[in-house]
């Protein structure tokens, strides 16, 4: 009976264990705030050029993370890349004539997506789409027009 | 020309219908679920013997695989000014790959093989047919006990991996070697995701679990009834489990993780 009562309360440690490390790995290495993702609602940007935008990027409010591209696809109506994200529930507070411009992290970091509030008085709503957008940077452009203007001053 | 042709013939022949008698004794592993679930007891003697004593080799392996991945990880990051996404390198390596496939293999070394000798000598020592003849089905007594701990007990032990290497990544790269703290979790926090990257590995490590622990099953209740039989069904196990392992390692991470 010892033997079994020893057994017993090894295997209830290391099951006990186990699910210790996964309940570590939920809360302190990954983010479970993703599993509410679910949550919230979707608004969509008409953007000229989205550059290396990919699913899952983030979405910012001066510098905080407020939620994450869902999907980026092409209209070919409009000939312009429309871009879905999801905003946390909590922002319902964004005007409609919010600006969404596309930034890179650093100088190598990805790149994301930085919402800048307006004015109105009318907010976004889920499927709102906002109108006043700034393109992504591309390097190969900025350096072709600077190449431009230093020529031409000769 | 024809002989090889034979020779190919025959292997392919011998392959197949290896192939069919493991999925048929898998079929019978698995009927034999229900009984052993009835007695738990029996099952709690594998999980000590197939789970808890393998716990030693992963708590070691996993300790230094992490340490030795934030030493390596941070060595090449701080040639780019980059050592403060050491934290997202190491959880992300550990967890998406490291984690499932090197306990996998560990545990195919530590209890696959114990399972197949054990099985494979209860057969040499005809404990099995002695079994059958007293109306017990060696299958559901014997086996599906063991197949079931194992299933438990490795994904178990995946993540306890997981978490432990991921500190000891965290001793050696902060404490030691300096990274700032704050940026080596909040980078893994915000990189890492549990619904994503965790859970997955979670899967990928009770894929492994079930195929190694088939494998292990499979290869003792199938052994030659002499010595020889069962060193060479050992050996069979613990390659075999390798080479499934890291096959499949191959497919589910390109099923996953490939955008």
């Amino acid at each position: 009976m010892g033997s079994s009562r020893k057994i017993e309360i090894l295997v209830g440690l290391f099951v006990v264990l186990g699910l210790a490390a996964l309940v570590v790995m939920a809360l302190n290495i990954s983010n479970l705030t993703s599993l509410s993702s679910d949550k919230g609602y979707t608004i969509t940007a008409r953007f000229d050029n989205v550059g290396g935008l990919r699913p899952r990027a983030k979405v910012t409010l001066s510098g905080v993370s407020v939620g994450r591209v869902t999907g980026i696809s092409y209209d070919r109506e409009t000939f312009q890349a429309v871009v879905s994200m999801r905003l946390n529930p909590d922002i319902d507070y964004l005007p409609e004539d919010t600006q969404a411009s596309i930034y890179t992290s650093g100088l190598l970091g990805e790149q994301y997506i930085s919402l800048e509030p307006g004015a109105e008085d009318e907010v976004l709503k889920d499927g709102s789409s906002i109108t006043l957008t700034q393109s992504a940077v591309v390097l190969e452009e900025v350096i072709g027009k600077l190449m431009v203007s230093l020529t031409s001053k000769n | 020309m024809l002989d090889t042709l034979q020779r190919i013939g025959a292997f392919t022949l011998d392959t197949l219908s290896s192939l069919g008698r493991a999925s048929l004794f898998l079929v019978q592993v698995i009927a034999g679920i229900k009984s052993t679930l009835l007695r738990p007891r029996l099952l709690l003697r594998e999980l000590y013997s197939v789970g808890v004593l393998s716990l030693l080799i992963i708590i070691f392996s996993a300790i230094f695989v992490g340490m030795v991945l934030s030493l390596l990880g941070y060595v090449t990051l701080v040639d780019f000014g980059a050592e403060s996404s050491l934290g997202v390198l190491v959880s992300l390596s550990l967890i998406r790959e490291l984690g499932p496939v090197l306990s996998a293999l560990l545990f195919s070394g530590r209890a696959g093989s114990a399972l197949t000798a054990e099985i494979g000598l209860m057969k040499a020592t005809e404990q099995l047919a002695s079994m059958e003849m007293m109306a017990v089905d060696p299958i559901h007594r014997i086996v599906t006990p063991r197949f079931l701990a194992g299933c438990i007990s490795l994904p178990l032990l995946s993540v306890i991996f997981m978490s432990l290497g991921i500190y000891a990544g965290y001793l050696v790269g902060s404490v030691w070697l300096g990274v700032d703290e704050g940026s080596f979790w909040s980078q893994m926090q915000s990189k890492v995701e549990f619904g994503y990257d965790v859970i997955n590995g979670v899967i990928k490590s009770m894929v492994f679990a079930f195929v190694v622990t088939w494998i292990a099953v499979f290869q003792g209740y199938n052994a030659m009834p002499t010595s020889e039989g069962v060193s060479r069904a050992t050996t069979n196990s613990v390659v075999y489990s390798a080479l499934a392992v890291l096959a499949l390692d191959f497919i589910l991470t390109a099923i996953m993780f490939v955008k």
